[in-house]
């Protein structure tokens, strides 16, 4: 569905990201794990156009895209088949729970109110957030606002959900919540690309897993062979380093 | 008090307080809602980098607060007439206070807008939203309610700034005064007097000021 190649983005001199290269099914769970810096924030952002890429192509349900030069009307257009989940939720601080989740339906997608309430309504149903529709963003933890941050993604009918480590910025005793749901969704059959440091997600729900190092892939390969019989040197090394608890 | 100021105070009082609500209260809300128009235009395009209008802006900017007001009132008000650009005082007030007060609010504009989280943008782009129509649903009604304090500030001031106004003939409360000092020679009880009106517009506004702020407040601050 999409296939991704050799993406190379620099901030000044420094390479984020060397070539990168990453190929997401219909279906796909695909987990980016890798260290601090390694570049997962930039692919994702480049992939979904928030950063422009230096050099790439992106083939999307057939269509091929040079990720330098795309067109405007061509990033919207993809944008309208992906939804983004953000580390820090960004939510619309100045809509309720209800109108987070119909804004892009009735202003992007020209959706008569009633439907986009009818759909927004389902999406939040899914994540546990019904009940809270006239909440303003300021008065949710942030295990809700990150779920109503999932049901605005839900909402639109994505092809695929990017997911850029939803549960980084949660208390530990809100992460789980966030992860069922993600994990309900993978069992839906939703396709989605998260970049996470929760390995037991990466492990049991994901599908495949992309290791990243220093802007470049350094492994991809599906999660089960990549915990159980990695190939490379520095895949065995992080996985250790897992086990022993230190990342 | 001898009874002759107490009934020159009696007196006066209406007149003073007629000319605050038909030409002070006027002029002030006026030029405030033209600032407030030029404000967020000026910010928004300094926000929006568009180039060529942001350096025209900031010249804008860069003038009108080097410069009195007093001077910009002259200039339009005295000057312009030889150029053959003859404006009535009130216009010419109106145009004076919205064009210098502008300049002020557009920088409180730009920090509001600039205060909010660059997230809301990305996120609205991620929900298929254009630039502009993020900027008019998400992100200026945040900013206007983060500048609101430093708006409404804005307007209380301009309630006073109106009477720089007197010196190019508006008949708002300070020039009243002065006409009515002019027959009765009681500088000390006439401008206790006036200044008390102001005081009491203000004290009014203020109100109107925490009231709003507290309406706004529903959806708490910016995290
Ligand atoms: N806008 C930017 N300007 C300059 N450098 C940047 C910018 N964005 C990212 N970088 C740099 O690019 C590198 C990769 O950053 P990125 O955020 O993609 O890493 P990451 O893998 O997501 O890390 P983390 O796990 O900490 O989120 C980092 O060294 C970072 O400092
Ligand atoms: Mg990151």
């Amino acid at each position: 569905m999409i296939d991704v190649r050799n993406v190379t983005k620099s901030f000044g001199d420094f390479g984020a990201l060397k070539g990168v290269s990453l190929h997401v099914d219909k279906g796909d769970v695909v987990a980016i794990l890798g260290p601090s810096g390694s570049g997962k924030t930039t692919l994702l952002r480049c992939i979904n156009f928030l950063e422009i890429a230096d050099e790439g192509t992106m083939e999307f349900d057939g269509e091929t895209f040079n990720m330098h030069s795309i067109s405007r009307k061509d990033i919207g257009r993809l944008r309208r088949k992906t939804a983004f989940v953000f580390q820090n939720y960004n939510l619309f601080l100045n809509k309720t729970v209800l109108q987070n989740v119909t804004e892009g339906l009735i202003i992007a997608r020209r959706m008569p109110k009633e439907a986009a309430e009818k759909k927004a309504i389902a999406a939040l149903k899914k994540v546990d957030m019904a009940d809270r529709l006239d909440s303003y963003p300021s008065q949710l933890s942030g295990g809700q606002q990150q779920r109503v941050a999932i049901a605005r993604a839900l909402a639109a009918e994505p092809e695929i959900i990017y997911f850029d480590e939803p549960t980084s910025a949660l208390d530990p005793e809100l992460i789980g919540e966030v992860l069922a749901v993600m994990r309900n969704l993978a069992e839906e059959g939703m396709t989605m690309l998260v970049v996470t440091h929760e390995m037991n997600f990466a492990r049991n729900v994901s599908s495949k897993v992309v290791f990243m190092e220093n802007g470049t892939v350094i492994e991809a390969s599906d999660s089960k062979s990549f915990f159980e019989n990695p190939k490379e040197e520095r895949t065995k090394l992080f996985i250790q380093s897992i086990q022993a608890g230190r990342e | 008090m001898n009874e002759r100021v107490l009934q020159i105070l009696i007196d006066s009082f209406m007149k003073i307080l007629m000319a605050g609500i038909r030409v002070t209260i006027p002029l002030a809300v006026l030029s405030f809602l033209f600032a407030l128009v030029i404000s967020v235009l000026v910010a928004v395009v300094q926000y929006a980098n568009i180039k060529g209008l942001k350096q025209f802006c900031r010249f804008y900017i860069w003038i009108i607060r080097g410069t009195p007001i007093l001077v910009q009132l002259y200039l339009v008000f005295y000057g312009l007439p030889s150029v053959g650009i003859v404006l009535p005082a009130f216009p010419a007030a109106v145009m004076c206070f919205a064009i210098n007060e502008g300049a002020y609010m557009a920088e409180s504009m730009r920090a509001a807008l600039e205060a909010v989280p660059k997230g809301q943008l990305e996120a609205g782009f991620c929900v298929g939203m254009s630039y502009w129509q993020i900027m008019r649903r998400i992100i200026l009604p945040q900013a206007f309610r983060t500048a609101f304090p430093s708006l409404s500030n804005s307007f209380i001031s301009m309630i006073k700034g109106t009477s720089m106004a007197s010196t190019i003939t508006v008949s708002e409360m300070i020039r009243q005064t002065q006409i009515i000092n002019g027959r009765v020679y009681q500088s000390l009880a006439l401008y206790l007097e006036v200044g008390f009106i102001y005081l009491i517009f203000c004290t009014v506004l203020t109100w109107m000021q925490n009231w709003g702020e507290k309406k706004l407040n529903v959806y708490g601050g910016t995290k």
